[in-house]
């Protein structure tokens, strides 16, 4: 984060990494930090060029939204994916988020849906994704259609998987869509199970601390009585 | 929350109090309960915190899940409104085009101001950090000393509520018996660093937040702190009974409907309305301070946003606390942009923002831990406190300031971004993603300097000669520098994290080595923005007196933390509250004398 400053360094997409976890985190300083660094990476103000690859809506929801409510996705902006875009796009994110013994497939908790609102927004680092995204996704089926002459989402399991082995090999897409796919899966209650994320519960009286078998195994002893 | 329009304002108040924040709610409150009539300007809108703040949402409730944009640069969920790095309609310019010399200013048009999102960290200056030049040389010393405002950290402790624990440790002031609330218990990542720190001798210790872990004992804190004042302790018994204990979810940066919390709009703000001697008109953008021929201050001259039209209100003092920077610009602007209160020409010299230098760690053994609820206080709950005093007595160290470590564990609400840094899950997908996942989550600890900046003749601000804001007055132009010690001591922190998370067996995520240059944050980013207007002993040298008056107008008194000769690493929020509570005692003296 703030590190920020450090992350600078490491290119965008550490940084972006970094950011995340900043983001998640409390402390009010070193969020702030954080956030401030992806602020600063982004950049301030929407230049114009970017906004206009934006095709529908390009403003973003200002500095004074209603935050006490809750939104649909393509509440704020138009979503944007093609029908095509959107077909793979679930496809896909299924793939990578599947239902298992661990929580529910990425189609139920609406993963498409996250991205498309993220590609779809007005704001650098979102646009910046887009670019990775929205070819990535055309470049997918085209050559899903040169190895199995079908577009990824008519792809049987066997065959959607080799089309993942690949480019798990090193695909940027693929990389991108990816981490964009856990920030959309996890942002979801109904997958915190799965990440071990127990909070955002009103709990009375003293703060209980963590319970004795996390203490037990790291060797920790609470000295906050 | 009340507020009124020009056209109810009356003919003229005791105090106009420019800003709704830290100092200017410590100053409406403090005043008011004490009988004097006063008017607040706001240049944000007003702002109900039960109805606004966004307490359960989660990353699904959010456009983007919550994740930062240029319109909220810390999230959707900050309680920042129309506010951040960029304000539209108020643009701020640098003097320099490299990003070392540059200043981020962060503000918020709100209700509160920055006192809704903030990181509610209340540290006390200690005795030595009032007495900086006699110590090591370096910077200015206050005019008061530890002694002077140690009764007023005590009251603003009381007041607002704040958790902790005495420690006895050097610089690192203790609070009298029974002040602080109890300290919540130490989370996963606060005892790894604590107890593996202990190998570098980096102590660990519960940290001071304004946040109440236990209702607050309003009974006894209210006579307390209004003795022979029985109305003011009716107002402040009920306002503190109406508060509630923190319930262990959401983040402080939100706000707090259930007011836990403080924020100045529900623990300054209400008792002070309460007392019916408190008149607020919002979205007023002020310009200038109204100086008469007799030299003293007038009233406040502002736009009201609401209609483009320039107004004027009337008082017998006038305090500023709009925040340092804004503070420093209206004292330039004013007389016509010849500026007031700059007989030394000190106004808008020696800024100061803290050291920030940050490192995130992942530790192997902090993998797969079983579920557990680690949300805690909305905040942090333990740090360091600077421990190496009797080293840089002895010279070992390259740099003259200390700095404290706030801890922060990650086991925290996913919003938006991947929970784990994706390259941590690079190439999986399907069951073995969702296995890695769940491995390393909560397994990073996040570890940041906060650190003293020595004031620079390099880090100023002035009016800018040509651009101007939306209603036409100059904005801030700011100059920035860092110097070695600054520097060095950002060395120092990466160095130390990086040893901290081998000590616990897991790796810093960056090198500790890179360029400090590099590794500190930009000038602003801590959002410690300080000094402009110093306090001193001497009318030549300095813009205040002790305080908070300005030499050349007494009835002006600067009551955010322009006046701070020095920023140590206690975060100033609570300084400046104790400062502000100070000078409203002083003026209440001097009201009742008849001098006001």
């Amino acid at each position: 984060m703030p590190l920020i400053g450090s992350s600078k360094n490491h290119g965008k997409e550490t940084f972006n990494m970094n950011a995340q976890d900043q983001e998640n985190r409390l402390p009010r300083r070193r969020v702030l930090q954080w956030f401030a660094a992806v602020a600063a990476a982004e950049g301030i103000a929407l230049p114009a060029a970017l906004a206009q690859t934006t095709k529908p809506g390009s403003t973003g929801y200002g500095q004074d939204p209603v935050m006490a409510k809750s939104y649909e996705r393509g509440e704020v902006w138009p979503l944007t994916f093609t029908k095509v875009e959107k077909t793979a796009a679930l496809a896909l994110a299924d793939m990578i988020f599947p239902k298992d013994d661990m929580g529910p497939a990425a189609s139920e908790v609406r993963v498409a849906d996250f991205i498309d609102e993220w590609v779809s927004a007005p704001y650098p680092r979102q646009q910046g994704d887009r670019k990775a995204i929205i070819p990535g996704l055309k470049v997918l089926d085209e050559d899903c259609r040169k190895r199995f002459q079908k577009n990824f989402v008519e792809l049987n399991e066997p065959q959607k998987k080799a089309a993942c082995d690949e480019m798990a090999k090193g695909n940027h897409f693929f990389h991108v869509f990816t981490a964009l796919a856990a920030g959309a899966y996890y942002s979801d209650p109904r997958c915190w199970k799965a990440l071990g994320y127990a909070g955002n519960i009103p709990v009375g009286g003293a703060f209980p601390g963590p319970p004795k078998e996390v203490l037990d195994q790291l060797g920790l002893v609470q000295t906050v009585l | 929350m009340p507020t009124i329009s020009i056209s109810k304002a009356q003919s003229e108040y005791d105090v106009i109090i420019v800003g709704s924040g830290a100092g200017g709610g410590q100053m409406a409150y403090t005043l008011t309960l004490a009988g004097i009539k006063c008017l607040m300007l706001e240049a944000g809108r007003s702002y109900d915190v039960a109805k606004e703040t966004p307490m359960f949402q989660t990353g699904k409730d959010a456009p983007l899940g919550g994740s930062s944009t240029p319109d909220k640069n810390f999230g959707f969920f900050d309680a920042t409104i129309d506010g951040g790095w960029q304000v539209p309609d108020e643009p701020y310019t640098q003097a320099s085009d490299k990003a070392e010399e540059q200043f981020k200013w962060w503000r918020a048009r709100m209700m509160g101001g920055r006192t809704n999102h903030w990181g509610r960290i209340s540290l006390r200056n200690g005795p030595y950090d009032f007495k900086p030049y006699s110590r090591d040389g370096l910077g200015f010393d206050w005019p008061i000393s530890y002694d002077d405002l140690e009764p007023y950290y005590t009251k603003v402790e009381k007041l607002i509520g704040v958790y902790g624990s005495n420690e006895g440790m050097e610089n690192t002031p203790d609070s009298p018996a029974g002040v602080l609330q109890p300290p919540p218990k130490g989370r996963v990542g606060d005892l790894m660093i604590q107890k593996h720190g202990k190998k570098l001798g980096v102590p660990v210790i519960p940290i001071h937040r304004a946040v109440l872990t236990q209702p607050q004992d309003g009974k006894k804190l209210a006579p307390e702190l209004h003795p022979d004042n029985p109305e003011a302790q009716k107002i402040v018994e009920e306002s503190m009974s109406s508060r509630a204990a923190c319930f262990w979810a959401t983040d402080c940066g939100r706000g707090c409907s259930i007011r836990a919390n403080y924020q100045s709009t529900t623990v300054h703000l209400p008792p002070a309305l309460a007392t019916g001697n408190l008149d607020i008109i919002p979205n007023a953008h002020v310009r200038e301070v109204i100086v008469g021929k007799d030299g003293k201050a007038k009233g406040v001259l502002f736009i009201d946003k609401t209609t483009g039209k320039e107004e004027r209100v009337k008082g017998k003092a006038v305090v500023l606390a709009a925040s340092s920077g804004e503070t420093v610009r209206i004292l330039l602007n004013s007389a016509s942009g010849d500026s007031i209160a700059n007989s030394s020409g000190l106004v808008g010299k020696y800024i100061m923002d803290t050291v920030g230098s940050d490192m995130l760690g992942q530790i192997p053994a902090m993998e797969n831990l079983p579920a557990h609820n680690d949300d805690g206080a909305g905040g942090c709950h333990f740090y360091s406190p600077w421990w190496l005093y009797k080293e840089q007595k002895a010279g070992k160290l390259d740099f003259a300031r200390g700095y404290h470590i706030e801890i922060s564990g990650t086991r925290s609400m996913p919003k938006g971004n991947s929970p784990v840094p994706s390259h941590f899950f690079k190439g999986l997908y399907g069951t073995k993603l969702k296995e890695a996942a769940r491995r390393y989550y909560g397994s990073f600890v996040h570890l940041a300097c906060r650190g003293e900046m020595i004031p620079n003749e390099g880090s100023f601000a002035e009016l800018d000669s040509e651009v101007k804001d939306k209603w036409g007055i100059p904005v801030m132009k700011w100059h920035w520098k860092w110097s070695d010690h600054e520097l060095n001591m950002s060395a120092h922190a990466q160095k130390t994290f990086a040893g901290i998370f081998e000590a616990a067996g897991g790796k810093g995520l960056y090198d500790p080595k890179r360029d400090p240059r590099k590794a500190i944050l930009r000038g602003g980013e801590v959002i410690h923005e300080v000094g402009g207007a110093l306090m001193g002993a001497d009318a030549k040298k300095s813009v205040c007196n002790e305080w908070n008056q300005t030499w050349d107008i007494k009835n002006l008194l600067l009551c955010d933390a322009s006046p701070f000769a020095s920023n140590s690493d206690k975060n100033p929020t609570e300084t400046i509250m104790a400062l502000a509570w100070r000078a409203a005692d002083r003026l209440i003296e001097e009201s009742r004398k008849g001098n006001l």
